[in-house]
């Protein structure tokens, strides 16, 4: 499959799933779609980001009166409004999403908040997994290496095996697929 | 101690799931909804190939369980994980209550593990004084009401939302309305309570991954991410089958696993983790105040003693336990014959095609494990006792073997265990008597013609209006009673008009100068007048089957009047047919009895009967013969001969149509010619035809298309039934013995076949007739029964 083959199916399977596919060029354009999702008084978390990122989504939170959270999100237990974190890599083939999450606080991100925006270059999309199991056997053989792969906001069909989405993960899955 | 369930009590429970209209309708639905979800999940995959995949990647790891166990644990153990390795459900229990003390847990919650019921975990942990917490909705709801799944991966498919509202409302002390979306939060808010507060995970595994010591997890809801990440103690249980080399065969099984479950390509999650993950929580975990927090939040009194090792050392990581269970695993891994039942990836695909589930459901088709891997899981897992009733409970269908994730022979083991059961815990008198009838066939067809006299006073003609010459013939003689074998055993299956037993079977007939100058004019069997010296001699066996033999002759003499047709339109063909004597019943109703000893006999003795004879094909009228000779005896008698008897053996319709419409070079004897059959009588012409495929010709034979373009060449309209491979319901002596699940399936097949508008129902196999023909007459359904044979033959 060629690339563009690739980005289009990630996208469509992805919708399949009840997840929302956005685009952008840069992480900032990335962030300023994420905040866009934001309702006034809105509870970010954010862990893990990196020293090039982190600043421009604390800017964006200043500026729109968000609270954002970096650490310490066991206090969040009740929920979140939104998490934000970068995924590794992406399924075309599912419209999956792999996000490394070792860290505590990183994962309770992925699973607490109401909504789930995920950050994911265009580059790290795979036809397949198994386009990814070298990458993943590495990922995977870490002590304490805890690696999730996500398609789609939490959902169960075990009452009258109706379709109801958001059970005990978030009721909502972005994705931003960031170009460079 | 429980008290044993008998056959009876069984049946009751059987009568009552029939009963449950709700249960009913759901069910048919979701058999309906659910081969759609699975065709479209499988689009553009390979399942066969992919299936094989996963056969062999299973098998290879049960074979090298002990290597993979040892680098798991090494891995692990470095890893930081406590392995342990449960020989029995009493060991894994007592294990993971003792983590449970050691770590001062009292509050656990789980995420959905069937092998944690395998070993009724919850109830071990509750008798310890735990709480323990179900967190996947359809399991949660199950605890609440004190009952087990109804399926593996739909544990509360048997309920409506009016009893979840019911039961929501008494959990919250609030009235809740019977909406989905609002119960699913319900749900979310209480056991987002429980997650929080609890002190220990329980999850099982769907993968152990041998070489990165890592186990993954399958979900959909997000509950064993939480199970996984909040409480400071994870116990993973898993079954040692659970064991695969590496992360791609993990990835290869979880290609096929939510597919065939439910129709997803894949869950919402696949949580990979490779020991202790990082755990932030302190010992008085994580109870501080907080906006967000509901106001009820206290601190858990027992979490003040609750100090585990990891974090006197000042370990931020959890403290992670992983128990391996093998609960006889082992010794069935060390079986030649049921090694591969631990292939199962516990998808449930076998119960969701399997028409005894769609009728009963999982708590009537299931003791822990439900659908057919349930069957014969049970008498390893939970004992003779507990399966010997159930086992029983299945027609032979063979639907579950089409859909098998694992490429499990599923029916063919579901007899094994019966026959195992038998062997270990004495033989009903009924199936006895059957075994020892059918290994003397001169007694056993003595019976049977005893049997067409005796029955005389009960035989009930069946009026037909119909003046259709073909269609008179088959349905006259229909009678309220049958005494053929086996059901000349049972009693209570009248629920359909059954056949009464030949004056002249089939087998006397043949004897018969008269009975051959009639069919076949002037020519006596085998002397053809005008074949050509060049000609290719073709020679057939016919193999009849006890039913065509002694109820439906008939049916053998259409098939037969068809054959010589052929050979007196060809000139270039000299058709030379065989009837062996010495032939008996095929054994298929011993085995289904679990008799396994007179099925090996009675093969043994056909065997013989045909090997007195050249023969290039062994033709038979009936699917579930075929299919029974060509896989089941080569593995009961185990010989070149049996091997080469079942190659030779072909259904009626194959044979026909591969003479007349593929003309391919039939055995190997090049005939240049079009063979053709010349339809004369246009009687039936312009009928509208429907196909009824029979279990062991569709699945135990993969023959699908050749009956149908037969029906196709009468010039008749063929109109295809939506469920035209969903069994009828009759399964031999399973309709004698479960006659109100039987008379269900009928009646859905019935509704089905009716809905087509077709005239007539064609089919292959005498038992099909048999159930539904007998079900058409007793419903007064508005279309006819016939053979494919009588169709053939009357055109
Ligand atoms: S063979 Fe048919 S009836 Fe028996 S368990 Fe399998 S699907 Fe069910
Ligand atoms: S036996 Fe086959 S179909 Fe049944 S649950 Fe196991 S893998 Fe799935």
């Amino acid at each position: 499959m060629n690339p563009t083959n690739i980005i289009s199916e990630f996208k469509e399977k992805a919708s399949l799933v009840s997840a929302v596919i956005h685009e952008a060029d840069t992480i900032e354009d990335a962030f300023s779609i994420a905040l866009s999702l934001c309702k006034k008084n809105f509870i970010i978390a954010s862990p893990q980001l990196d020293n090039s990122a982190l600043p421009l989504l604390e800017k964006l939170c200043i500026e729109n009166g968000i609270t954002l959270l970096k650490d310490n999100l066991r206090k969040y237990t009740n929920g979140i409004d939104m998490g934000i974190t970068f995924a590794d890599f992406g399924i075309a083939e599912t419209g999956t999403i792999v996000v490394n999450s070792d860290s505590e606080d990183k994962r309770l991100s992925t699973m607490i908040s109401e909504i789930h925006v995920a950050l994911l270059y265009k580059s790290n999309i795979k036809a397949t997994a198994f386009d990814m199991a070298d990458e993943l056997s590495a990922l995977t053989s870490r002590a304490s290496s805890y690696t999730a792969f996500i398609t789609g906001p939490s959902r169960t069909a075990d009452i009258e095996r109706v379709l109801a989405i958001g059970v005990h993960g978030p009721l909502a899955l972005h994705v931003i697929i960031i170009a460079a | 101690m429980e008290k044993l369930e008998t056959i009876k009590d069984y049946k009751n429970r059987i009568d009552n799931a029939l009963e449950n209209q709700f249960l009913r309708s759901a069910m048919d639905k979701f058999a309906v909804a659910y081969r759609e979800s699975r065709k479209n999940a499988f689009a553009g995959i390979d399942t066969d190939a992919l299936i094989a995949e996963v056969a062999e990647i299973k098998r290879n790891a049960i074979k090298n369980n002990d290597k993979l166990f040892e680098e798991f644990k090494s891995v692990a153990q470095k890893n930081g994980v406590h392995i342990h390795l449960a020989a029995t459900a009493k060991e894994a229990n007592e294990i993971i209550a003792k983590i449970a003390k050691d770590t001062a847990s009292q509050k656990i919650i789980k995420s959905k593990s069937m092998t944690a019921e395998e070993i009724h975990l919850n109830k071990w942990l509750e008798n310890e004084g735990l709480e323990v917490t179900e967190t996947d909705l359809g399991e949660w709801i199950v605890q609440l009401r004190h009952e087990g799944p109804s399926h593996m991966v739909m544990p509360a498919i048997h309920l409506s939302r009016f009893q979840v509202a019911e039961l929501f409302s008494g959990v919250t002390g609030k009235e809740q309305d019977a909406e989905i979306e609002r119960l699913v939060k319900v749900a979310r808010k209480e056991l987002r309570e429980k997650f929080v507060k609890a002190d220990m995970g329980i999850t099982g595994a769907n993968f152990v991954i041998a070489d990165t010591g890592t186990i993954g997890l399958v979900s959909n809801e997000g509950n064993a991410r939480l199970v996984t990440t909040l409480p400071k103690v994870h116990v993973v249980l898993a079954g040692i089958d659970k064991l695969v080399p590496t992360i791609k065969d993990a990835l290869t099984i979880a290609k096929v696993l939510p597919r065939n479950a439910t129709g997803q390509k894949l869950t919402s999650y696949v949580t990979w983790i490779t020991g202790p993950s990082e755990y932030l929580g302190d010992n008085n975990q994580n109870l501080d105040s907080s906006a967000k927090y509901p106001s009820n939040f206290t601190k858990s009194d027992s979490k003040n003693a609750a100090i585990s090792l990891n974090s006197e050392s000042g370990s931020n990581k959890r403290e992670m336990h992983i128990v391996l269970l093998d609960n006889g695993r082992l010794k069935i891994a060390s079986d030649p014959d049921f090694a591969q039942i631990l292939q199962c990836v516990r998808c449930g695909a076998c119960a969701n095609v399997c028409p005894v589930y769609r009728m009963v459901g999982g708590h009537t088709l299931g003791y822990i494990y439900i659908g057919a891997i349930g069957l014969i899981t049970t008498y390893f897992f939970h004992g003779a006792e507990n399966a010997k009733n159930l086992v029983q409970n299945c027609t032979n269908c063979g639907a579950c073997k089409a859909v098998c994730a694992a490429g499990i022979d599923l029916p063919r083991l579901i007899k094994e265990v019966h026959t195992k059961i038998q062997d270990e815990h004495g033989h009903p008198l009924k199936s006895l008597m059957l075994g020892r009838v059918l290994k003397d066939r001169k007694m056993f067809h003595a019976l049977l013609r005893i049997a067409s006299v005796a029955q005389k006073p009960f035989i009930t003609t069946q009026n037909t209006s119909d003046k259709d010459s073909s269609l008179k013939r088959v349905c006259a003689e229909e009678s309220f009673y049958l005494r053929h074998l086996p059901l000349i055993f049972f009693k209570e299956h009248n629920f359909r008009t059954l056949p009464a037993i030949t004056k002249v079977p089939f087998r006397d007939r043949w004897k018969s100068e008269k009975w051959q100058s009639e069919n076949f004019g002037s020519s006596k069997i085998n002397t053809k007048q005008d074949k050509k010296l060049n000609s290719k001699q073709i020679r057939i066996g016919i193999f009849s089957g006890c039913v065509q033999d002694f109820v439906y002759p008939e049916q053998l003499e259409a098939g037969i009047k068809v054959i010589n047709k052929i050979n007196l339109d060809n000139p270039d063909i000299d058709i030379k047919l065989e009837f062996p004597m010495g032939q008996s019943c095929c054994g298929l109703p011993a085995l289904m009895m679990g008799e396994k000893d007179a099925a090996a006999d009675v093969a043994v003795q056909n065997v013989n009967a045909f090997n007195e004879y050249e023969l290039d094909y062994i033709v038979t009228l009936c699917a579930s013969c075929a299919s029974h000779l060509k896989h089941a005896v080569p593995k009961l008698v185990k010989s070149n001969k049996a091997d080469e008897f079942a190659q030779k053996v072909i259904p009626f319709s194959q044979f026909i149509n591969r003479m007349l419409i593929q003309q391919p070079d039939i055995i190997d004897k090049k005939i240049d010619k079009k063979i053709e059959l010349k339809f004369n009588n246009k009687a039936n012409i312009n009928k509208k035809v429907t196909w009824h495929s029979p279990c062991h010709l569709c699945r135990g034979l993969g023959i699908k298309d050749d009956p149908k373009q037969l029906i196709k060449a009468t010039g008749n309209t063929f109109i295809p039934a939506k469920e035209e491979e969903t069994c009828c319901g009759f399964g031999g002596s399973f309709s004698a013995n479960f006659p109100a699940i039987s008379r269900e399936i009928l009646t859905r097949k019935l509704d089905d076949v009716e809905n087509t508008g077709a005239d007539l129902l064609v089919t292959e196999c005498p038992g099909c007739v048999m159930q539904l023909r007998g079900g058409a007459l007793n419903q007064n359904r508005k279309f006819k029964v016939v053979h494919l044979a009588e169709l053939l033959a009357d055109i």
